[in-house]
């Protein structure tokens, strides 16, 4: 089990690791946020919205657990980036890459790096002013002039055209970055067997239909303010 | 189809730690059912009768089994053809007027000896940590056919075997990755009884030789798979990650 972490492979696996973590975040993220387009004027929404941002378990527990794999997820993969890159110190003159591979294969750094970027910005429209409520201000009530407040915030993040513009575009990246990533990482932890077929087909619904369903969120919010 | 006129522009370099360059050669009246390496024979003696020094490159069986010829043709390892080795490449793959670039097969652990020969020594040394098995030959030795193996294993063993270690993995890699060899030499073993004595040892010194020798990390491009000659499965790779984590949670 010593230095795991020091192994090609260890990296490997715990690249995969983290990266179920975040595709199951996705998958339960997704699946909150889709309820507010139901035809309940967030009503279903404000509610998982409370218990999410108010349970102990999932603040004190799953929130730092998350953070911790979002950042170990990118500092990995730019270390290595980097220790890749050092694998080869001479490039070649000619290089054709799309004889043998995907562009999403070749360029996870770039898709992980829109991703990051994303990120950014969703911490600064959505985590910071969270975290500030609810631990600098002390305000665990969910609340906002008497009415549960998350509704109307979402709603309020989709009005400007540039942010669901951007949105809209991370979301593409995060498509290209899981087309390639879902199937990655069963291989990374050695998956191999007759499931393995049927997996690839769901890692591509999976890679397309969560940022699809993304994208029809917050277009919906976008028309429907 | 009449014979071909062909531009070449080839990686020059003098010695291990020269300064290469690509230099631009013609060659003419080049006959579709050639070899891409009897074409390079044929530039070679062009170079020789004019006097200039010719092109060093790896070859010797010149029948796709030995491994040696590595070239990294057009931007893929072994050219663009599937399943062949640069030796086994014709010359009907390409077209009259073409301009081939011919360049090493390059990593930080393969490094240039001379023009397109590179030292591919650091996969011998992966194989001395660990790509063996043990066998007693005092006189005494068991029959290998008296221990049973299921078919299936059996052929997926040879499947793996039939690596020849010419490197266009590597070659190929974006990471410069060695992980297809090790799978396969990983692999050819642990589908057989035979290789499970010393499974736990094989699989975590070939690794830690191929960290060691300075090869990058696998990020499952599948290139390697695609311009392997041999078509080596990824699946090689995935037992050899799960051997790995079998191996490492051991002890």
């Amino acid at each position: 089990m010593s230095g795991l972490l020091k192994s090609s492979i260890g990296r490997k696996f715990a690249m995969a690791l983290s990266a179920f973590f975040l595709m199951f975040f996705l998958l339960q993220h997704f699946a909150i946020n889709i309820t507010s387009i139901f035809p309940d004027n967030g009503a279903t929404f404000n509610k998982l919205s409370h218990f999410m941002g108010t349970n102990g378990l999932v603040q004190y527990v799953m929130q730092p657990i998350l953070i911790f794999g979002v950042v170990f997820h990118f500092v990995m993969g730019f270390i290595l980036e980097m220790k890749n890159n050092s694998a080869r110190k001479v490039s070649y003159a000619k290089n054709n890459g799309a004889a043998n591979s995907t562009w999403m294969s070749r360029n996870m750094i770039y898709s992980g790096a829109a991703i990051l970027a994303f990120i950014v910005l969703h911490f600064i429209d959505f985590w910071f002013p969270e975290i500030n409520t609810k631990f600098i201000q002390g305000d665990w009530s969910g609340l906002h002039d008497g009415e549960f407040r998350y509704f109307h915030e979402l709603q309020h993040k989709f009005v400007s055209p540039l942010r669901v513009g951007a949105y809209v575009i991370a979301f593409v990246f995060l498509a290209l970055h899981l087309l390639h990533g879902f199937n990655s990482a069963f291989q990374s932890v050695g998956a191999n067997n007759k499931y393995t077929r049927g997996l690839k087909t769901f890692g591509k619904i999976y890679a397309i239909g969560i940022p699809a369903g993304f994208i029809i969120i917050a277009l919906f919010h976008f028309f429907n303010h | 189809m009449s014979n071909m006129n062909l531009t070449l522009k080839i990686w020059r370099q003098k010695g291990a730690n020269d300064k290469g360059k690509m230099v631009e050669y013609k060659v003419t009246d080049i006959s579709e059912h050639m070899s891409f390496l009897e074409m390079m024979d044929v530039l070679n003696e062009q170079l020789v009768n004019t006097g200039e020094e010719p092109v060093a490159f790896d070859h010797d069986c010149r029948e796709g089994i030995c491994g040696m010829c590595s070239m990294y043709i057009n931007g893929e390892a072994h050219g663009p053809d599937r399943g062949v080795t640069t030796c086994q490449l014709h010359m009907r793959m390409f077209n009259d007027g073409d301009t081939i670039t011919i360049e090493p097969f390059r990593a930080a652990a393969f490094p240039v000896i001379k023009d397109l020969v590179v030292d591919r020594s650091s996969f011998e040394r992966i194989q001395q940590a660990g790509g063996y098995i043990s066998v007693n030959t005092s006189g005494n030795t068991t029959d290998a056919n008296a221990i049973l193996v299921p078919k299936e294993n059996a052929d997926k063993a040879m499947d793996a075997a039939t690596c020849i270690g010419c490197g266009a993995c590597v070659a190929t890699c974006k990471n410069s990755s060695a992980m297809l060899f090790v799978g396969a030499k990983v692999s050819q073993y642990a589908l057989l009884p035979q290789g499970q004595v010393e499974a736990t040892e094989r699989v975590k010194n070939m690794v830690a030789q191929m960290d060691l020798e300075g090869f990058g990390n696998c990020t499952n491009t599948g290139a390697c798979e695609v311009e392997c000659p041999k078509g080596i499965s990824l699946e090689n790779i995935a037992r050899m990650n799960s051997e790995f984590l079998k191996a490492s949670f051991k002890g």
